[in-house]
Parts: C-alpha cells; structure tokens; sequence
C-alpha cells in the first residue's frame, strides 16, 4: 500500500504492507533508529513520537493509518548540528544514564512544553508518567524538564 | 499478555480496509464477521495482534469515517461519538461543565501517549470491567447507540456489556456513539480509582452520582469498575440512599451495603476482601465529600 508521510518536516512516499506499525517503517526502513522499541505493548513510551504534534506510541500504530500526517522522531530536533534546548537540558541535568528511554522521554518532554510552556513539577511528572527510565530515576530527568522550559520562554 | 513475547511486529498479514462511511464499515464487518476486527485507537487491538492472541483476517480501520468523533450539546442530551479520543473527552470544556466524573475518568486512563490514540469506542467495545469510561457513562445513565446490518438501534449502557471482553455488539454492528442525558443542576458527582501504579488500569474504580434537595438524595448512581465480569451498578445502594438525608449513618450504611454488594472474583488483580474494604473507604469519602460540598 502506497502512503505519504512527512518525516521530520520532508515528505515522504513509502510502498509499506498492511501489518507495518510505524515504528517498523521508522527503524528498519528509514533507519531513523532514536526512536526505541521498549515493551510493545504501550506501557514504556520508549517509542514516543509526535504525530501532528501529539505525543503517541509508534508501536502501536499501522503505518498505513499514519498515512497523510506528519511524524517527528527525536532526529529531526537538532538544528544545524546543535543540540536542541530540549537535548541540552537533558545533558545538563544528567538526565541520561544507558539513554535508552531518553529519545521517548525527550519527545513527550517537546510534546509537553509546546502545549503547557511553564508546567509544575506536579504536572510534568502526570504527563510523562506514560515514560519509563530503569537507570537514572526520575529526579534528573525532572529538572532538565524545567531547564529546557526555561531555555525556551 | 506475555510482556516477553517477541512483539516488535505484527507477524500475520491481514487485509487492510479503510472505509469512509458507517454503512461501508457495517457492510464489510457484516461480510467478514468473525474475520473481522474493527480498528480505532488500536491500543488494544494492536497489542493482541503482536502477541498473537488475535489474528484478524482483515482490520476495518474505522477512522476515516467522518462525523463520529464529536461532543455535541443538544437540549436533552450530550452526544459523544465513538470516535472521540479520550485526550479530547479530557480537554473538553463541555464535558468538564456538563460531565465531569467522565471527565475526571478520562483523566486517569493511561499515558498521555494512549490517551492520544484511545478512542471512547475502544474503550466500551473492548468491555473490559475495568473501562474507566464505561463505569463514569454507567453513573451517567447512557445510552449506546449502534449501527448495523438491520439499522440503528440503541442500547441502556447498562445492558451493553455482557462478560469481560463480551458486548451486545451482533455481526456487522458497530457502536456510534453515546449519549448522555443532561444531569440536573443539582447533580454531583465523584471519580475513585485506585491502581499499583499512576498510569496501571484500575484495580477497583467507583463513578458516583448525587441528586440533592436540601440535603435529602433524590436519586443517585454507584458504578464500579473491576469489581464483576462487567463494569456493574449496586442499585442495592442507589435504592437505599434515595430519599434519605445524607448523614453519617447514612453514609455508613450505604458503605457498608456497597462493600457486600460488588462481585468480585477471589483471584487476579487483588482480591475479593481488599476491594470490599476499598469500596466501604470509596463510599464514605466520595458521599462525605459531596455532603460537605453542598454546605
């Protein structure tokens, strides 16, 4: 089946099979690999990416219904070969251990901050609780939350 | 659900369909039957292809039907599609003034993540007992609507779930919608869910209801979810509270039939006499909380 993407803001046709999720077309196809498989079944948020926008589960998604909409994945926020303020802040904070969660955990955060710029504590930690980290804890992550906020105001 | 299954695809084929009309979609799932599985969110559906345990020969995508994904406010009733995901049941300033326990509901289901892809349809259809929107619409006395084969009808919420995973849904038929009487203005309400953890499904969730006339209950609703096979109401308590002034001994004795009268299993997520005692706590803080927030 013939779908039209627009990934990381270029445009893209792909002849994909109906049971291609579209974490499939994004890793084994495009090898946009930042974007991780955790557990599959929507509990780890490894695999968030933002489609138009909204933060949601590549893993759980045919990509023939993502057809027509647009996708960012964690390698499309990097300008010009700088990190982006969102990356930075994670840096910053120490906010990366084995960094195996840190593409999810950094699309929500872009997610989060493009729809609430100043949240709370409270109110991150609600929005990303669909995000798990196994090393690092949630402290760090946390505060680079609320770094990047502040960089971006 | 095996969290160890190699699920990083969907290993069977199936035949991908995209209708754009409901009487499209009921004539392909009429033609299919059980081949067939309807797609929206896919949280679900998704997942139980990857692991294997559901093999579809061919997946109505539902999506691209127009019209079924809308809040709309007519004199009686409020309208929910059953395309409407559960992120906009939750930003929806209707559904916070006019419904705000399923508001409240569709606030803790999930990760934003799921939340964005779930659709209130999924959620009903999947008819698991502990659908947090199914026990919320169950306090709200809705209706389902239902397109099929033989044409519309429409269903008591009440009688549309009928076992774990098991709805009144007949081959070819797909929910539409819901719609939801407009509660009284003197109507209160309250959302209790407990789970292991923020975003697990529930262990045990209470949607309740209030009438009140100058302290006195004129009518009430007490659902549950995952307390039975379905998510279930306790009218034993709804008919013992009508009519009585809400006091402390009527709060607890309206706790203490609550707690006999939920159906729990003795296995599985927690057991029988942990959700007995957590459904007497519900009662007594969601009916103290609605007293002392009518004086």
């Amino acid at each position: 089946m013939r779908i039209q993407l627009t990934v990381n803001g270029a445009k893209r046709s792909f002849d994909v099979e109906s049971n291609t999720l579209l974490l499939n077309l994004l890793r084994d196809e495009m090898n946009l690999t930042g974007t991780k498989y955790g557990c599959g079944i929507g509990e780890c948020g490894a695999c968030t990416v933002l489609m138009d926008g909204e933060a949601v589960l590549a893993c759980m998604i045919l990509a023939v219904d993502a057809d027509g909409r647009r996708v960012d994945t964690i390698e499309g926020l990097a300008e010009g070969g700088e990190p982006h303020q969102i990356q930075q802040a994670y840096l910053d904070e120490g906010a990366v251990q084995c960094g195996y969660c840190t593409p999810g955990f950094i699309m929500a955060t872009k997610a989060l901050l493009d729809e609430n710029p100043a949240p709370t504590e409270a109110e991150i930690r609600e929005y990303l609780n669909g995000n798990l980290c196994r090393c690092t804890g949630y402290v760090n992550i946390v505060k680079a939350v609320q770094r990047a906020a502040q960089a971006l105001r | 659900m095996n969290i160890n299954t190699h699920n990083t695809h969907i290993v069977m084929g199936f035949k991908y369909h995209a209708p754009t009309s409901v009487a499209e979609a009921v004539k392909l799932l009429s033609e299919y039957g059980g081949d067939a599985s309807a797609l929206a969110g896919g949280t679900d559906l998704i997942v139980r292809m990857k692991d294997g345990s559901h093999r579809p020969k061919h997946v109505v995508n539902l999506k691209r039907i127009m019209g079924l994904a809308e809040i709309k406010e007519t004199r009686e009733s409020i309208h929910i599609g059953t395309l409407t995901r559960i992120r906009d049941m939750e930003k929806s300033e209707l559904m916070g003034k006019r419904l705000p326990v399923l508001q409240e509901a569709a606030r803790t289901l999930g990760s934003v993540q799921i939340r964005n892809l779930a659709t209130l349809g999924g959620n009903l259809c999947n008819a698991s007992p502990c659908a947090d929107t199914a026990v919320a619409l169950l306090a709200y006395d809705a209706v389902a609507h239902i397109a099929g084969p033989k044409g519309d009808r429409a269903v008591p919420l009440d009688s549309f779930f009928k076992g774990p995973g098991a709805t009144a849904l007949e081959r070819g038929e797909i929910l539409t919608g819901v719609s939801v009487p407009k509660p009284a203005k003197n109507t209160g309400g309250r959302w209790l869910r407990v789970a292991r953890a923020s975003m697990d499904i529930a262990t045990i969730s209470l949607a309740v209801t209030v009438k009140l006339k100058d302290g006195v209950v004129e009518d009430s609703r007490f659902a549950w979810g995952t307390v039975a096979p379905t998510p279930m109401r306790t009218k034993e308590v709804e008919a013992y509270v009508r009519g009585r002034r809400l006091d402390h001994a009527c709060i607890e004795e309206a706790a203490r039939l609550a707690s006999r009268s939920i159906k729990p299993r003795e296995s599985g997520r927690s057991r029988g006499p942990y959700k007995r005692r957590v459904a007497h706590g519900f009662v007594v803080e969601a009916l103290t909380s609605l007293m002392e927030a009518q004086r």
